[in-house]
């Protein structure tokens, strides 16, 4: 019909439309495999479509500290707000930092959201407390066999090891907290800059005073329930007596009642895992004493993880005194809390009087328990407070029917869709709609791995921003199509117009797919809250329709462009030369065409 | 659909068309005339900001709430203090806004709305509060986006493009969002964070009609300089009628959805987030489909014609035109009589027209070549 020679140039992109079709078949498989190993078969729903509490606040620089706000003081602050709500025996609440200065709080519902928001408004306290007695922490373990963790448990791994295995047999409190008490007792407070010498002396070290051997387990540590120990009156004995630490619900309380006291108070406080219970002293050292932690890997002493404190200038001289008062006592009392909204996060002993104004704290650390605990401690320095912005509560009927009707929304806006195309387009209208499926299945997919990868939740927004990309991607199976019908109205039989029109759509639907990515990019790096789910959406959209039409699309055209249906231009293939309104290359035609040009031209 | 094809055949070849170009100060009048409106729409009436920009908290009933309007507003009044707006939504459920109220106060105030109600749950009214701040941090964040977006997409089309078609693309982009606005303050519609959303979206999708006739009128007016067939202005109004149904066919195709979400969002929850979205994207769709059309290719064709490359180039067709007109005379008596010989010469090229280099720069003088070199004037297309 036409020139064949014309099509040449393309024919090497006409050649292999397996390949690409495989790579996206591969693709799909994989990511379905993936959805379905990984358990997660639907895309995590956002506090607005599962019902909730989403809490957005925005921090404020404490006056006269400028430059306060920056990620490292987010993060910190994340992690602080993050335990905090974890700790109310809520699972899965999430917090994350939004733009440069809001955290967003999301909290699931069925938790009691009254008290999650008054945990997450409220500031954190922070106290050095002096340890005056402590026990086990749930009241049933109360046999006289029970190995009360003794406070200067060693920091030798295998005998650790073994004495937790021990403890495992003996304790009837099913609790398993062996696993993790070792870590708040086997930590001892050291001077920083200590001199190796001292460093390396057993008497410097707190662990070997009282070697938690085997032997040790069985006598009466001083924590049981014995007789009150010096300084403990009969209340707080009392109190620490019917302090149960066995749930997370039950500490949680705890927390809270301990968080009431005032400073100079004897409190009574679960350690954070609940595996021992304390008396405390009155505060010695404020949360805001410290001016900064860190934690750092020790190489030089071999001592692994240790939490580095720097603490103010007043904050120093009160450390001191008070480290070098308790550093004389017998334990437990010579041991020191730092409790974190009525919870001790860590209780290590000391061994002298620390002063410089600068302390660190060893133990059987990990990276990730070392920086949790400098974080604890930078709270109480961070010069942020945080200001609610923004509160949506939403019932789970209501997220419910939010989701049903996005869901119900985006059906009609594709039938609608479908429903033009294929008058449209006829046959052709297959492709764009099979197009579209292996896009939604693609979006699908993915949104659902992003759950648990990146946390991606889908909100209301984010729904929106799929319906409407239904449009964006339908676009570019128009441009294509439109091409190929120029290409025909050129004269062209099919397989060469569909090569031919290829190069030509590509660049169009490139150019504006990347006008389109560019702004949900710009969208999504500034902007805060909901615009930003919208935003995702709407580039990942966008990057997997030039994906589909790449990958599918195009292969498929070329495919189908074999089949006598369409290349035969059958009037249902919606590329019917005729109905295209192609002319016949004969004289009639042409004349009677020239006339009406000639009149434009003049 | 044969009939649509045809017309878009027709349209394609340059058959039939619309004159965009040469009408174009009509609809420069229309469009200025619409901006003007929807500009002292918004200085004079303001927009209706939600309660998302004022700070307070907007409370949603359970549903089959039997509480009247009057009612709830009187009870919220009571209960906080502060004015209260009451609406019904669908499923008699009630929305009720309370304006300037601190974020630590509505917690009191549900309470006291559940109990007046007489729900036993207060968990079952849904809150939404807003800190005062909040709204503006979304509304100096959106202004931050959109002029980082604009500054980037005007570099990227002048890179693409050029400078001219980029800031014909601009000025299209104000103008849409400036009609959305308008219509916002005129008609009175809440704006909410879900209306900021939407309006940032015209950004990405207003751009893309002007995108696609932008890239047909680069690719008709490729070294269109090289031939004095047609002016630039000719050439600029036929790609345009060219991308016509192309260009109908997407503006269709994304606003269906979006009219999708507008039903549901408005008729079936009766108002939210989807509506608020929706609402603003569907105005700025429809103002980016006329704007992509009727402004930015004209603009595009002003601003060309100002360059001297261009003018010259003008008077070089119309110094062809009219040598062409008089030839024509000569020839005509000639040509009548040779009627019968040029159908085989006519045949012949009809199939290979585009390719070949014939039109450009041609001098052959059988009228039947100007029929082929319609459409595609550069001569090479790949």
């Amino acid at each position: 019909m036409a020139a064949p020679n014309r099509g040449r140039g393309a024919q090497g992109s006409q050649s292999r439309p397996g390949r690409p079709l495989l790579v996206i078949l591969i693709a799909l498989v994989a990511l379905t495999g993936g959805m379905f190993i990984s358990g997660h078969t639907k895309p995590r729903l956002g506090i607005d479509l599962a019902g909730g509490t989403s809490i957005t606040l925005e921090a404020k620089e404490q006056p006269g500290k400028q430059g306060a706000i920056n990620p490292q003081n987010m993060d910190t602050a994340v992690g602080i707000i993050e335990r905090r709500v974890n700790g109310l025996g809520v699972s899965e609440a999430e917090v994350q930092t939004q733009g440069d200065r809001h955290i967003i709080v999301n909290i699931p519902k069925g938790t009691d959201q009254k008290t999650a928001r008054e945990q997450v408004g409220t500031t954190a306290k922070l106290y050095f407390r002096p340890v005056l007695t402590s026990a086990a922490g749930s009241p049933t373990a109360q046999q006289p066999a029970s190995p009360t963790p003794s406070p200067s448990d060693t920091a030798k791994t295998d005998k650790a090891k073994s004495d937790k295995s021990d403890k495992g047999d003996a304790s009837a409190s099913p609790s398993a907290s062996s696993t993790t008490q070792g870590r708040a007792l086997t930590q001892g407070l050291k001077q920083q800059d200590e001199s190796p010498a001292a460093s390396g002396s057993p008497k410097a070290d707190e662990s070997p005073k009282a070697d938690a051997s085997p032997a040790a387990t069985g006598s009466p540590a001083p924590a049981e329930q014995a007789p009150a120990a010096p300084g403990v009156d009969a209340k707080t004995q009392a109190a620490l007596d019917k302090l149960d630490c066995s749930t997370a619900e039950k500490r949680a309380a705890a927390a809270e009642t301990a968080a009431k006291a005032t400073e100079k108070a004897t409190i009574v406080a679960c350690s954070e895992d609940g595996a021992e219970k304390y008396a405390l002293g009155a505060a010695a050292v404020l949360g805001t004493d410290v001016d900064k932690a860190q934690a750092s890997y020790d190489t030089q002493q071999g001592r692994g993880w240790i939490v580095n404190m720097d603490f103010t200038g007043s904050g120093g001289k009160k450390f001191a005194s008070v480290t070098g008062e308790i550093s004389q006592k017998a334990p437990p009392q010579n041991r020191f809390a730092i409790e974190l909204d009525g919870q001790v996060v860590s209780a290590p002993s000391v061994s002298e009087s620390i002063a410089g104004g600068s302390a660190f704290i060893e133990g059987s650390f990990t990276q990730a328990s070392a920086e949790s605990l400098a974080n604890v401690l930078s709270y109480g320095a961070l010069p942020l407070s945080f200001e609610e912005a923004s509160v949506d509560t939403v019932s789970a009927a209501l997220g419910s029917e939010q989701l049903q009707a996005g869901l119900i929304a985006g059906a009609i806006g594709l039938a609608l869709v479908v429903i033009y195309l294929v008058f449209y387009y006829r046959g052709l209208s297959l492709i764009a709609i099979a197009s579209l499926l292996v896009s939604a299945a693609l979006t699908y997919t993915i949104m659902a791995l992003l759950g648990p990868t990146i946390g991606f939740a889908l909100n209301l927004p984010a729904v929106c921003g799929a319906i409407v990309a239904i449009g964006i991607t339908a676009d570019s199976f128009i441009v294509y199509f439109e091409r190929i019908r120029d290409e025909i109205r050129h004269g062209r039989s099919l397989r060469p117009a569909v090569e031919r029109a290829w190069p030509r759509a590509r660049r169009t639907i490139l150019v504006s797919d990347f006008v389109s990515f560019l702004a949900a990019a710009v969208l999504f790096a500034v902007t805060v809250g909901k615009v930003q789910g919208f935003a995702f959406t709407l580039g990942l959209t966008t990057v997997l329709d030039v994906v589909v039409v790449f990958l599918f699309t195009k292969p498929v055209v070329t495919l189908l462009a074999r089949t006598k249906f369409f290349s035969g231009g059958h009037p249902w293939s919606g590329l019917d030369p005729r109905r295209l309104g192609v002319q016949p290359p004969i004289r009639r035609g042409r004349r009677t065409a020239a006339p009406l040009d000639l009149t434009k031209e003049a | 659909m044969s009939r649509l094809g045809d017309i878009g055949a027709k349209l394609y070849r340059g058959e039939v068309g619309y004159d965009f170009v040469a009408k174009r100060f009509i609809w420069y009048g229309i469009s200025i005339l619409i901006t003007v409106v929807a500009l002292a729409g918004f200085l004079v009436r303001g927009l209706n900001m939600g309660i998302e920009f004022q700070g307070g908290a907007v409370f949603t009933t359970p549903q089959n709430t039997q509480v009247s309007v009057a009612h709830a507003q009187e009870a919220a009044e009571k209960a906080s203090g502060h004015q209260a707006i009451v609406q019904q939504l669908g499923g008699d459920k009630l929305r009720i806004q309370v304006a300037g109220i601190e974020t630590s106060e509505s917690d009191k105030v549900r309470s006291a709305l559940a109990e007046d109600f007489g729900i036993a749950d207060a968990g079952k009214i849904d809150a939404q509060l807003v800190g005062p701040s909040w709204g503006e941090q979304i509304a100096s964040k959106a202004w931050q986006g959109l002029w980082i977006f604009m500054v980037l997409v005007v570099i990227y089309l002048a890179i693409a493009f050029e400078w001219r078609m980029a800031v014909a693309a601009l000025i299209a982009l104000i103008h849409d969002l400036t009609i959305t606005v308008g219509v916002y303050a005129l008609v009175g519609f809440e704006v909410t964070p879900g209306t900021v959303i939407g309006l940032l979206t015209i950004l990405g999708y207003s751009l893309y009609d002007t995108v696609v006739v932008f890239d047909g009128l680069k690719e008709s007016s490729k070294d269109f300089t090289k031939q004095t067939r047609f002016t630039y202005r000719e050439l600029a109004n036929r790609s345009l009628n060219g991308t016509l149904v192309r260009s109908i066919n997407t503006s269709v195709v994304a606003l269906l959805p979006v009219a999708g979400l507008l039903f549901i969002g408005g008729g079936v929850l009766g108002g939210g987030m989807l509506n608020d979205i929706a609402l603003s994207l569907f105005v700025g769709l429809a103002a980016g489909a006329y704007s992509s059309i009727f402004i930015a290719t004209p603009l595009v064709v002003d601003l060309k014609e100002r360059d001297p490359e261009i003018r010259a180039h003008t008077k070089r067709v119309a110094a062809r035109r009219a040598s062409d007109a008089r030839s024509a005379r000569e020839e005509k008596a000639a040509e009548e009589s040779a009627d019968a010989d040029d159908e085989p010469v006519d045949a012949e090229p009809a199939g290979a027209a585009h390719g070949g280099p014939g039109v450009v720069g041609g001098q052959r003088r059988q009228p039947s070549s100007r029929g082929r070199g319609r459409g595609r004037p550069s001569g090479k297309r790949r």
